[in-house]
C-alpha cells in the first residue's frame, strides 16, 4: 500500500468483497443454527393470535415503555439515542444510500448533512456514555465481558471515522474514507459472530416471546 | 433409579435448548434492564440476581454445542466449558432467587423470554442433582402421598364432611359425567377450606353439575416448580386420568397459580396430546357465570381493597380482566396497586421458593417491594387469587408487621353471593 | 534571446513596464499563497534572476501537458514566465531535431551543470521494458538518470510523470514507473493532473526562481499551495451536497439545476487540486462546472479506482459474486450445522433418563 489511493482502492474493492462474503456467510449460518433447532409442537389449547402477538411484540419492544424509562433510564435513553443517531447516519446519509443502491438496487431520499452531523455526534456521545455507564453501573459492570466493551469501541470507530472523513479531520481525505470503510468492514466481519447479531435475531426472539405470550392471552 | 450426574445435567441442557432459546442467547446485548424487572435485584442490589445471568450455565452449553463459533473456540481451548461447579454455584440463582414470575420476559428490549429459559434450565439442574432440599421434599410428598404438603384423601374427606355439616350442601365426589371437575391445592384443603365451601355454593347457585375426583383432587404440581417434566407428567397424569374416567367437560383449576400453569399450558405438552376436556381457571369460570347472569352478588366490601395479581394467572396465564370484573362486583372501593396487571410484582414465593426454606430470608427481604406496592394502593384489604401468593402475602405482612387481612377472591365472591335458590 | 540577461532585463526588453512587472509579482505572490507584502521580495529576486536553463524530457506521455501549457493566451502569468526561461530542450517545442536536438540537451547540461531545472512529463518503462520507449536510441531510464544527475531541481509534470498515470494503469504493459521511482532518493516536485493546470507549473517555476528552492510539499510531494485543498471543499456545488441535492443521471432535473455530482461518481472529495479555484482556460470553467464529475486526475492511480462514474462510497469489486459465494458457502455450512444441531438435540432427548422422585435426593 504505497499511497492513499491504493489503500482506498483496496478497501473499496477486494476487502469489501471479502467482508460482505464473510458477513453473509456468518449471518446465514447463525440464523440457520437458531431456526434449525425448532421448537416442540404446543398441544395446549391456544387463546389465539400467535402470529399477531409475535408481530405486535416485534413492534412494541421497539417503542419506549414506562417501565424501562422509569427503572433503567440511563441505558434506555442512551440506547435510543445511539440507535437513532446510528441509523440516521447509516440510512439517511446520501453516500450511504448510494452504497446501498449499488448493492441492492433500492434507494430513498437522504437528509442534508447538518442533520447527519448532529446524528453522528449524538451516536458518538451516547456510545461514549454507554461505555462509561457500563463501567460504573453495578449490573452492567458485573455482566460485561470483553466483547461488550470491544463492540462499543468498534461501533464508535465506524461512526468516528465516518465523521472524521466527512469533516477532514484527517488528511488526505482518501485515507480518512479508507479508514472509515475499513472499520465498517471490520464490523461486518465480526458482526455474525458477536452480539451485533442481535440486529437480526431480535426479530426472532421478539416473535417467539410475543407468540408464546399471545397464545396464553397476554400481549407481551 | 438413576443417580443424577453432571453428564445428565449437561445432556438435559442440550435437550432443552431449542430455537427460541438460541434466538434469545443470540440477541442478548447485556443491557442489564432485566435486572431492574427482577425483585431479587431491586431489593438486594446484588447484580448476581440479574435474570439473564441466571442462565449463564445454559448459555455456555448453547454456545459450545449449537454454534460453530463456540465449537471453534472450544477446539482452540478458548471459551469456558460448563463444569460441575457451575451447577453448584448457580443452584441458588436458579431456584432461590427466581420465582418464575416472568417479569423479566416482559421488559427485555430484544424480546428474550427469560423465564421460559429458566424453566428449561431447571430441567438440567434436576438431572444433575442440584436442587434445594425443601423442593425435593415437596415433590417427593406430591408423588408418594398425593400432595406436596402430605395431604391425603382422608384429610380431604374429613374437610368435606365438616363443610357438608356446616353448610348443609353436598360435595359431590366421583360423579361420572359432571360438567365441572374442580381441583384443589393442598393449601386450600388445609389452610383455606373456605375455598371448597365457596365452590359448593357457587356451583349450586350457577346450577352446574360438578364433582371432585378422589384420585385427582390435588392440582399443584411440584414437578413444574422443580423443573422436571418427568415428575410433572407423573403428577399431571393423575388429573388427566381422573378427568377422562369421570368424563367431565371442564377441569377447573384452583386459584393456585402454578397449578394453573401446569394444567393449562404445560399439561398437554407433557402428555403430548390435546386434552379431551377443557381447562379453565376458577376466575375464568366465575367471570363467565357472572357474565351469563348465573351468579349475582349482594352487598359490598366497604373498605378499600386492592388486588395482588398472581404471576402465573395474570402475566403468564392471561387471566387479567376476570378478577377485576369480579372485584368490581363486590368491592365498593377497589384501588389498583402501582404496576398492577401484567406488570405486577411477585409475592416472592412463586416457582417453588415457598417450599424452599433455605430461601426464606431472601424471600422476606424482597417482600419489601410488595409492601411498598400495597401501601401505595392505600388499601385496607388485600385480595388475591392464588393460595400460594396468599400464604406468602400473609407471611410477609406478618414479618413486616403490617395489619391487613388477605382474602381469596373466590371466597370473597362466595361470601357476597346472592343465594336465590332455596333447595 | 541572450541567456546572460536577468529576468528583469529580459522582461523590460519585451516591453513589460515596471508597473506591469510589479503587478505580475503581486499576482504570483497571491497564486503561491504568499502575503502581498512578499511581492517586492519576489520582484527583487526575479529582477536579479538569471534566465534559468530548463530541460524538458517527454517520455511515455500524450503531449497533453505541453498542450495545456501552450494553450494559454497572452498575456498570462504563465506566458510571461515561460517566455523568459531558457527552454533548452523540449521535443515538441524546439526547432532542432535529430542529433542537433540531442546536442542541445548535452550542451545545456554541461553549461549549466548543477543549475538547470529538469522537467519531466510522462512515465518511463522500467529496466525490463527499456525498449518500449527510447529517444535517439537512449532508453528513457538512461536519459532520465543522465539528465537528472546535474539538475538543480526536478519537476514531474502531469500524473504520468508523478505517479505513472495512464501507462501505469492496469495491466501496465510497459512496466511503466513514475519519475520518483526511477530516481530513488532524489527530491522531486510533483505537479500532477491530467493535464496539470498551466498556472501551477509556472507557479512552481516562479517559486524556484524567487526562493531558489522548492515550495512546501504534501505527502505526495505536491506543492501545498496548489494541492492543499480538495476539490470537494472548494467546489461551488458543495452547498448542494450539504443540502442533500444530487444529480442522479446526467440529464435529470438535478443535473440541469447544477446539483452535486457525487452520485454520478465525482471524485472531488478525495482529489486535491486547484481546479475549483483557478479553473481552466483563463478561468473560464472547469470540469464540474461543465457538468461532469471530477475524475480525480491529480491523485495516484486514478484510472484504477473503480470507474469514473461509480460513486466514491460504492464498492468497486464484483460484490454480487462475493455475496453469492458467501451466501452459498454460508448456506452449505449452515445446512450441515443445522442438521447436526437438530440431531444432537434429538440424541440428547433419547439419552435422557426419566427422572423420578427417588432420584432427587441422591446428591
Amino acid at each position: 500500500m504505497s499511497n492513499p489511493t491504493e489503500f482506498l482502492a483496496l478497501v473499496r474493492g477486494p476487502l469489501f468483497d471479502v467482508a460482505i462474503a464473510i458477513f453473509l456467510f456468518g449471518v446465514i449460518l447463525r440464523l440457520t443454527e437458531i431456526l434449525a433447532l425448532g421448537r416442540k409442537h404446543d398441544y395446549s389449547e391456544s387463546r389465539g393470535g400467535e402470529g399477531r402477538g409475535g408481530w405486535t411484540t416485534i413492534w412494541r419492544r421497539m417503542l419506549p415503555d414506562q417501565e424501562k424509562i422509569k427503572r433503567a433510564p440511563g441505558v434506555t435513553v442512551l440506547g435510543y439515542l445511539f440507535h437513532i443517531g446510528f441509523f440516521v447516519c447509516l440510512l439517511l446519509f446520501v453516500p450511504h444510500i448510494e452504497l446501498i443502491y449499488n448493492l441492492i438496487g433500492i434507494k430513498w431520499p437522504g437528509l442534508p448533512t447538518p442533520f447527519i452531523d448532529v446524528a453522528a455526534i449524538v451516536a458518538m456521545v451516547s456510545l461514549a456514555a454507554l461505555f462509561v455507564n457500563r463501567l460504573i453501573h453495578p449490573v452492567l459492570r458485573f455482566l460485561s465481558t470483553f466483547e461488550d466493551y470491544f463492540l462499543l469501541v468498534v461501533v464508535f470507530l465506524t461512526v468516528f471515522t465516518g465523521y472524521a472523513a466527512f469533516h477532514r479531520l484527517m488528511e488526505p481525505a482518501s485515507s480518512a474514507l479508507a479508514w472509515h470503510i475499513l472499520s465498517v468492514e471490520l464490523m461486518l466481519v465480526i458482526f455474525p459472530f458477536t452480539k451485533l447479531m442481535h440486529t437480526f435475531t431480535l426479530f426472532i426472539a421478539r416473535w417467539y416471546n410475543g407468540a408464546m405470550a399471545a397464545r396464553r392471552g397476554v400481549q407481551s | 433409579m438413576s443417580k443424577p450426574t453432571f453428564e445428565k445435567g449437561y445432556n438435559a441442557f442440550k435437550k432443552e435448548i431449542d430455537a427460541p432459546v438460541a434466538s434469545f442467547f443470540s440477541s442478548c446485548v447485556h443491557c442489564g434492564i432485566c435486572a431492574e424487572a427482577c425483585l431479587f435485584y431491586t431489593e438486594t442490589g446484588d447484580p448476581k440476581y440479574t435474570p439473564i445471568y441466571k442462565l449463564e450455565p445454559m448459555r455456555k452449553v448453547w454456545a459450545q454445542e449449537y454454534t460453530l463459533a463456540g465449537k471453534l473456540r472450544s477446539a482452540l481451548g478458548l471459551g469456558r466449558k460448563l463444569t460441575e461447579d457451575d451447577f453448584k454455584e448457580w443452584e441458588e440463582l436458579v431456584y432461590d432467587s427466581c420465582t418464575l414470575c416472568g417479569r423479566c420476559s416482559m421488559v427485555c428490549p430484544v424480546g428474550n423470554d427469560i423465564v421460559y429459559m429458566v424453566r428449561k434450565a431447571r430441567e438440567a439442574f434436576v438431572a444433575a442433582g442440584y436442587i434445594p432440599a425443601g423442593m425435593v421434599g415437596a415433590a417427593t410428598r406430591a408423588v408418594k402421598i398425593g400432595s406436596p404438603m402430605g395431604v391425603r384423601l382422608k384429610a380431604l374427606e374429613a374437610q368435606i364432611s365438616h363443610i357438608e355439616e356446616e353448610t348443609g350442601l353436598k360435595i359431590p365426589m366421583d360423579v361420572e359425567g359432571a360438567e365441572y371437575m374442580p381441583l384443589l391445592s393442598s393449601m386450600e384443603i388445609i389452610n383455606f377450606p373456605e375455598y371448597l365451601s365457596a365452590l359448593a355454593r357457587i356451583f349450586r347457585e350457577a346450577d352446574a353439575t360438578w364433582t371432585l375426583c378422589s384420585e385427582a383432587f390435588e392440582a399443584t404440581n411440584s414437578g413444574i416448580q422443580l423443573g422436571s417434566a418427568d415428575i410433572a407428567r407423573e403428577l399431571l397424569q393423575r388429573v388427566v386420568d381422573g378427568a377422562e374416567k369421570l368424563k367431565v367437560k371442564t377441569v377447573v383449576g384452583p386459584e393456585c397459580g402454578h397449578a394453573f400453569w401446569a394444567l393449562r399450558w404445560e399439561g398437554p405438552n407433557l402428555i403430548e396430546r390435546p386434552y379431551p376436556f377443557q381447562v379453565q381457571h376458577i376466575l375464568e369460570l366465575l367471570d363467565r357465570f357472572r357474565a351469563e347472569g348465573r351468579i349475582e352478588t349482594k352487598g359490598e366490601i366497604k373498605e378499600r381493597v386492592t388486588f395482588h395479581d398472581p404471576c402465573q394467572i395474570v402475566r403468564k396465564g392471561g387471566v387479567l380482566e376476570q378478577p377485576r370484573n369480579l372485584l368490581n362486583m363486590i368491592a365498593a372501593d377497589f384501588a389498583e396497586m402501582p404496576d398492577h396487571g401484567k406488570m405486577n410484582w411477585c409475592c416472592g414465593g412463586g416457582g417453588g421458593v415457598s417450599s424452599n426454606e433455605r430461601a426464606d430470608e431472601l424471600r422476606i427481604k424482597v417482600f419489601a417491594l410488595k409492601k411498598r406496592q400495597i401501601e401505595a394502593s392505600g388499601a385496607e384489604t388485600l385480595v388475591t387469587a392464588c393460595a400460594n401468593c396468599r400464604l406468602m402475602l400473609e407471611d410477609g405482612i406478618d414479618e413486616y408487621q403490617m395489619e391487613m387481612p388477605v382474602i381469596g377472591l373466590t371466597e370473597a365472591v362466595a361470601d357476597h353471593l346472592l343465594e336465590r335458590r332455596k333447595d | 534571446m541572450d541567456k546572460t540577461l536577468t529576468l528583469g532585463e529580459s522582461l523590460r526588453q519585451s516591453g513589460v513596464s515596471r508597473r506591469g512587472f510589479l503587478k505580475f509579482c503581486t499576482a504570483t505572490a497571491s497564486l503561491m499563497g504568499l502575503a502581498p507584502m512578499m511581492a517586492p521580495r519576489i520582484a527583487a529576486a526575479l529582477e536579479q534572476a538569471r534566465r534559468p536553463s530548463v530541460i524538458w524530457l517527454s517520455f511515455q506521455e500524450c503531449t497533453g501537458c505541453t498542450e495545456s501549457m501552450t494553450r494559454s493566451h497572452a498575456p498570462t502569468l504563465e506566458g510571461l514566465i515561460l517566455n523568459h526561461i531558457s527552454l533548452d530542450y523540449h521535443h515538441t517545442l524546439q526547432a532542432a531535431s535529430g542529433d542537433a536536438a540531442e546536442h542541445a540537451r548535452e550542451q545545456a547540461m554541461q553549461e549549466n551543470h548543477g543549475n538547470y531545472v529538469l522537467v519531466v512529463d510522462g512515465s518511463l518503462p522500467d529496466e525490463n521494458g527499456a525498449g518500449y520507449s527510447t529517444i535517439a536510441g537512449i532508453s528513457n531510464l538512461d536519459m532520465l538518470r543522465e539528465t537528472a544527475e546535474g539538475a538543480a531541481a526536478i519537476i514531474s509534470v502531469g500524473t504520468c510523470a508523478a505517479y505513472g498515470g495512464l501507462p501505469y494503469a492496469q495491466p501496465n504493459p510497459t512496466g511503466a514507473i513514475p519519475v520518483s521511482e526511477a530516481l530513488p532518493g532524489r527530491s522531486i516536485v510533483n505537479v500532477p493532473g491530467c493535464p496539470p493546470i498551466p498556472t501551477v507549473i509556472t507557479g512552481v517555476l516562479a517559486h524556484f526562481l524567487t526562493f531558489g528552492g522548492m515550495p512546501e510539499l504534501d505527502d505526495l510531494n505536491r506543492p501545498m499551495t496548489f494541492y492543499g485543498q480538495s476539490i470537494h471543499d472548494r467546489c461551488y456545488r458543495r452547498p448542494f451536497y450539504d443540502r442533500g441535492q444530487f444529480a442522479e443521471t446526467f440529464d435529470d432535473e438535478g443535473a440541469r439545476k447544477g446539483w452535486c455530482l457525487y452520485r454520478l461518481g465525482c471524485k472531488g472529495p478525495m482529489t486535491y487540486n486547484a481546479c475549483a479555484t483557478i479553473k481552466w482556460n483563463q478561468g473560464t470553467s472547469w470540469p464540474v462546472e461543465s457538468g461532469h464529475g471530477c475524475l480525480g486526475c491529480s491523485e495516484p492511480e486514478f484510472w484504477d479506482v473503480g470507474g469514473f462514474y461509480k460513486a466514491l462510497s460504492a464498492p468497486t469489486g464484483d460484490v454480487s459474486r462475493a455475496a453469492a459465494f458467501g451466501a452459498l458457502a454460508g448456506a452449505a455450512v449452515a445446512l450441515g450445522a443445522g442438521v447436526a444441531g437438530k440431531r444432537k438435540q434429538a440424541e440428547a432427548q433419547e439419552q435422557h433418563e426419566r427422572v423420578t422422585v427417588d432420584d432427587l435426593g441422591e446428591k
